[in-house]
């Protein structure tokens, strides 16, 4: 368990104090996949770096499996770290070392024999699907391939957590596919807890149990995926999650109003049943629905005629349908 | 057409003893160079305020005296080097005393020749090594190092070029090689020929330093696949 209290964090640069992180307070669970999503420059690469102390909070602690990283003294801390892996947007593969000297590299680290560490290194390289690559360098793969061998490198000592930056920031969104199915893989076999960085919804939508939204160097709002993702609360989870607001703004017509779906209405062909059961020609201006965990979540805008009966109709076949909607304005 | 000096001078072996003598001062005065830049210029970009392992005090410190030893000419750092020549190998005369002069005059240069190509190396796969738990140590010979070695390579052949430019100038007080030939028998007897003679094997050889260098460096470096 990875707990964050009260982390601070600020630069001191030539144009004065810069804050990073403020008042961060997190707990990640063992055997989860949390995910820690953010517009760029909302702070999250310092957040995933203060964690494995690679930045230096300036206040507040980081607390593994009850353990506090920051009072530890370097060597400790060194060792705490080969119990965390890391991956990066870059992927940060050591140019002049070939895939297996790349992954043998954190046991070299960790002190294991070479007989030993070449055999582990087989083995990960054989789970990330690139045995036939052993002997190539890092410049003769694809990026999908540098990020795989980045893994095999990552858990080459077993860690128990593993820090995702912008992992799949860099990736084509077939290859971003094929690398999140890869940790979702990891997670489940080998109950590697994950944290994952990023700024698209995506990512966080297909594999993250729970998400932290992070703005301004704040925490908006935490909780379940889809939780967040049906009903966000801050403003900056609505930005990042719902179309945004300006898609409304420049629809035009009256009466427009918004459907929330909340995954087991949506398996209903609700839209149908409304125009069938109401008799209302309503116009759909927007749609846009997520597959979250095998519901769909989602939200829809609808322009109703201006006759007021028949909206009353409308409305109040959704108040007894218990569908979640609101007036736009 | 070759002078009858020229003849002499090849009959009596001067000028086969004039390439050697340049090549053995200039290889030994690139490895001395190295053996004290080397470590140097590790130094420097480590404790850089950007370094993996700042220390601003001692930097500050290595990097002005670098700075003088590197703003003083050459043929004057030379003549007030003799007296530590002297100190050093017993003698201000001769090519040992010149390799003396000579290291004391290239090492700061090879010190910022290294710091720089550390300095290249991807902070992105520093900050991974950091992350598997490298300590500052490791990272130097396990990443720094092996990650810097075409940049290394590359910068030891222009440091070996240019020590052996440093060391044509070594002929004018005492020193051998090409240098004093050309200067000797060249230039103060007025025979333009061997001045001539003189470049064009200064040249061959430095075709032949840069060549190498080339060859080592693209065998090496496998980030050119």
């Amino acid at each position: 368990m990875i707990e964050i209290k009260n982390l601070n964090k600020s630069f001191n640069t030539a144009n004065g104090t810069i804050v990073a992180l403020h008042d961060i307070s997190l707990t990640i669970q063992d055997g989860e996949i949390f995910g820690i999503i953010g517009l760029s420059g909302a702070g999250k690469s310092t957040l995933v770096r203060c964690i494995n102390l690679l930045e230096r909070p300036t206040s507040g602690d980081v607390i593994l499996d009850g353990k506090s990283l920051t009072g530890l003294p370097q060597k400790e801390l060194l060792q705490v770290r080969q119990t965390i892996g890391m991956i990066f947007q870059g992927f940060n593969l050591l140019t002049q070392r070939n895939i297996l000297q790349n992954v043998c590299y954190p046991l070299e680290i960790a002190g294991f024999k070479k007989k030993d560490a070449v055999k582990r290194a087989v083995e990960l390289i054989e789970l990330v699907g690139l045995s036939d690559r052993q002997k190539s360098y890092p410049s003769q793969l694809s990026g999908g391939q540098k990020q795989r061998v980045a893994i095999a490198r990552a858990l080459a000592t077993k860690p128990r957590y593993l820090l995702c930056d912008e992992a799949t920031s860099a990736l084509d969104p077939n290859t971003t596919q094929s690398i999140l199915d890869l940790l979702k893989e990891i997670n489940k076999t080998m109950g590697v807890t994950i944290i994952v960085i990023t700024h698209e919804m995506k990512v966080i939508d297909q594999i993250c149990d729970r998400v932290a939204v992070i703005d301004n160097s704040r925490i908006a709002e935490t909780g379940y995926v889809s939780d967040v993702f049906t009903n966000p609360q801050s403003d900056i989870a609505i930005d990042l999650i719902l179309p945004k607001a300006n898609t409304t703004e420049t629809m035009v017509g009256e009466h427009r109003l918004r459907i929330i779906f909340d995954g087991e209405a949506s398996s209903k062909p609700v839209i149908a049943n409304l125009i069938l059961e109401c008799q209302v020609p309503v116009n759909i201006l927007f749609a846009d629905t997520r597959d979250i965990e095998g519901k769909a979540y989602g939200q829809m805008i609808l322009q109703l005629p201006d006759d007021t009966r028949q909206q009353e109709r409308v409305l109040s076949y959704l108040k007894v349908n218990k569908i979640a909607f609101s007036k736009e304005v | 057409m070759i002078s009858e000096m020229f003849q002499k001078l090849w009959d009596n072996g001067i000028i086969q003893m004039g390439i050697w003598e340049t090549i053995y001062m200039t290889v030994l005065a690139t490895l001395f160079s190295y053996g004290i830049g080397m470590p140097l210029g590790l130094i420097l970009s480590v404790t850089d305020k950007d370094g993996i392992h700042p220390m601003r005090v001692l930097n500050r410190i290595l990097g002005i005296i670098v700075n003088i030893f590197r703003s003083i000419p050459f043929i004057i750092l030379m003549v007030a080097m003799l007296p530590v020549a002297k100190f050093i190998v017993g003698t201000s005369l001769g090519n040992q005393a010149m390799i003396v002069t000579l290291v004391i005059a290239a090492a700061p240069y090879v010190a910022r020749m290294v710091e720089s190509s550390i300095k290249e190396v991807d902070a992105g796969v520093i900050e991974a090594a950091q992350a598997m738990g490298t300590s500052s140590f490791k990272l130097v010979y396990k990443v720094l190092i092996p990650e810097a070695k075409p940049a290394l390579i590359i910068g030891s052949v222009i440091s070996m070029v240019t020590i052996l430019g440093y060391s044509a100038m070594a002929g004018t007080i005492g020193g051998g090689g090409l240098g004093q030939i050309a200067i000797t028998y060249g230039y103060q007897r007025y025979n333009n020929d061997i001045i001539w003679v003189c470049i064009i094997l200064t040249i061959l050889i430095v075709q032949i330093i840069q060549e190498a260098g080339t060859r080592i460096t693209h065998k090496t470096d496998k980030r050119i696949s």
